[in-house]
């Protein structure tokens, strides 16, 4: 599903320049769950930019789903980030005047698919991660483990190929973590790659790989006995 | 551009967005009623001082006899001039080629009585011309006509508060007989004039009449013509000049004396006069444009405000796929439709006092019907928004064009 080959990138900062990425070589296939760690600079952010096409490397191959990425423009970088990818973020990021049904079908608006089936889908998707009676609620209305829910039912709304998680457990206790946990565990089960960037161990041991970070380039890359989140959940 | 699902988007965001909207909104709408009304006022100044010329035709002369102040020919200074029959004939000959109409004017003022009403009035003895120069409008009868003069019949035509005055409401003047100062004439028309109530408080009657009753005299106290209006402005210049030296030449006037004939030209004053109120307008519409900038400047903070507002916004709108086209296309369609609606009602509101003003400040501000072209405050509003749009599409477009992950990087 992902492939990566000698990725490199810096960063200019004045005169010097901050070698980031050090060649990376990477597989990741259909079905994964993976959780890249490191610590803070070790380049993990970077590495999830690149693959969320939010950012460029400088060399080196990326292939996503067998297609080639490189010299995307804003327009097509747009378009493949709408077909190809579903980001959850740390901070949620709903549209704060939108409803949560709203939030989530903003992305089957921008595949030009129309009002009815938008719906439609929308709201099979809040069903999935149980919201469906909060469908016309604002965001504010809901709580932190709500809101992330909905901004999971968004990302797959699009029915992306890859999952793309920046800290999505980073705004919420450990609770609410693993109910999250478990909601990611019951989508990889059927099938959606996932890619989690997170710092906190027990998130990384819910996954189904483990890949550290540090200073740029891969140090340790190994496939984990998956806790199973729902253990922990009553 | 103009499918259903993003007018739904545009008018989702300005209903959950109220203030927002209202901010831009009322910034061009205050912009453009301000313009308009401002404008608007400026025509009604300009408007009451073309109906203070307007009134008599403005290709008009009146020539005034007076006392000479210098001593010319073997005749002492302080002669008094007189106009007679024959220096209208004489101006018909010569000046054929400026001239339009002619007629002399001799004004005195006498009291007119009709049964138990009397009141002192203004009587003009002309000829028939006069009406057309003073642009006298007959509610009934007819004016002073060529057999009056030929007869010297002792007909008149009043004013239409001579006939209020006189008559009462309720009793027609015409073909009734007038005394005024101790002679009978016989009402032939009624006129009314729109240069106010003075003008409507004359009385007409033929010059010869006058000349007659007079012990038979063929003085004329002032003579009033109009010119060909082809020759126009400096025909008119040239024409006034040559018309004071034709005089004063005939009635032995010293060249450089300027007491003796006074040629009144309301070509030249209303030039004077339209020229003043041009330039009230030009401060009006100085001032008008500058409104207009602070609207403009107004708009255009809102504008980046707004953006900078929606930054994160736009940012996940762009994460989920949204491409930078049609992200500065949602922001600029919100902002044109806000200022043409806002800027749409900001000119009715304007129209809307200029026309409830009307006539009411016209007797204490000279504003009288006050209004504007559609045109020019249709113009105004599409500068507004035109650069409205402008000062949205650069944060709308810098937006568009940060990368989702910085946008959406937390604070």
């Amino acid at each position: 599903m992902i492939e990566i080959k000698d990725l490199h990138k810096s960063y200019r900062m004045g005169a010097n320049s901050l070698h980031v990425l050090k060649g990376l070589n990477l597989s990741i296939k259909e079905g994964e769950l993976v959780a890249i760690m490191g610590s803070s600079g070790s380049g993990k952010s970077t590495l999830l930019n690149i693959l969320g096409m939010l950012d460029e490397a400088d060399s080196g191959d990326y292939i996503l789903d067998g297609v080639p990425i490189k010299n995307l423009n804003e327009t097509k970088a747009a378009k493949y980030r709408n077909k190809f990818l579903g980001f959850i973020f740390q901070s949620f990021n709903l549209i704060n005047y939108k409803t949560a049904i709203e939030n989530v079908a903003l992305p089957l608006y921008y595949q030009r698919v129309n009002r009815n089936e938008r719906q439609e889908k929308s709201m099979r998707y809040l069903e999935k991660v149980g919201l469906k009676n909060w469908a016309h609620h604002l965001p504010s209305e809901l709580s932190g483990g709500q809101k992330q829910r909905v901004a999971i039912a968004r990302a797959m709304a699009a029915e992306p190929k890859v999952l793309l998680a920046d800290e999505l457990t980073g705004a919420l206790d450990s609770k609410t973590s693993y109910e999250i946990m478990d909601l990611v565990q019951q989508i990889n089960d059927e099938g959606k790659t996932i890619l989690i960037v997170t710092h906190e161990p027990d998130i990384a041991q819910m996954c189904k790989r483990i890949i550290h970070l540090k200073d740029g380039v891969i140090v340790e890359d190994s496939l984990v006995e998956q806790v199973r989140a729902a253990s922990y959940v009553q | 551009m103009f499918s259903r699902d993003r007018w739904q988007e545009i008018f989702q965001t300005i209903s959950k967005n109220k203030l927002r909207t209202f901010l831009s909104g009322f910034t061009v709408a205050l912009g453009i009623f301000i313009f308009t009304v401002l404008y608007g006022m400026g025509n009604g100044l300009k408007n009451s001082f073309n109906e203070f010329f307007m009134g008599d035709a403005t290709n008009t002369f009146s020539i005034y006899p007076g006392r000479t102040s210098e001593p010319y020919k073997g005749f002492k200074s302080g002669r008094t001039i007189e106009f007679r029959n024959d220096d209208i004939e004489d101006i018909k000959k010569d000046f054929a080629f400026y001239l339009d109409e002619i007629t002399p004017v001799i004004s005195f003022s006498a009291t007119a009585k009709y049964k138990g009403e009397s009141n002192s009035y203004t009587i003009n003895a002309v000829a028939p011309p006069y009406q057309d120069m003073q642009k006298t409008i007959l509610m009934k009868g007819r004016y002073i006509n060529v057999k009056d003069l030929e007869k010297r019949s002792k007909n008149i035509v009043i004013g239409r508060l001579v006939e209020l005055d006189l008559f009462g409401k309720s009793e027609n003047a015409l073909g009734k007989f007038l005394d005024v100062g101790g002679i009978i004439y016989r009402v032939v028309g009624v006129f009314q004039d729109d240069d106010g109530d003075n003008e409507e408080r004359i009385i007409y009657m033929p010059y010869t009449t006058r000349q007659m009753l007079d012990q038979g005299t063929d003085k004329i106290g002032q003579i009033t013509l109009t010119y060909n209006t082809n020759i126009g402005y400096a025909g008119a210049m040239a024409f006034d000049l040559s018309l004071q030296k034709y005089l004063k030449s005939k009635h032995n006037i010293a060249p450089d004396d300027q007491n003796a004939i006074y040629l009144r030209n309301m070509a030249d004053i209303v030039q004077r006069n339209m020229m003043f109120a041009n330039i009230l307008q030009l401060v009006v519409v100085f001032v008008g444009i500058g409104t207009l900038i602070a609207g403009v400047i107004g708009i255009s903070n809102i504008m980046v405000f707004v953006v900078k507002e929606r930054t994160k916004e736009l940012g996940v709108r762009k994460a989920l796929g949204a491409t930078p086209a049609s992200v500065i296309g949602l922001v600029l369609q919100e902002s044109i439709f806000i200022t043409t609606i806002a800027g749409y009602g900001g000119l009715v509101l304007g129209v809307g006092v200029l026309s409830a003003m009307g006539d009411r400040f016209k007797e204490d501000y000279f504003i009288s019907n006050p209004g504007v072209g559609l045109g020019i405050v249709i113009t105004a509003t599409l500068v507004l928004v035109f650069f409205g749009v402008l000062a949205g599409y650069v944060p709308a477009k810098k937006a568009a064009n940060v990368k989702p992950i910085v946008a959406l990087r937390d604070e």
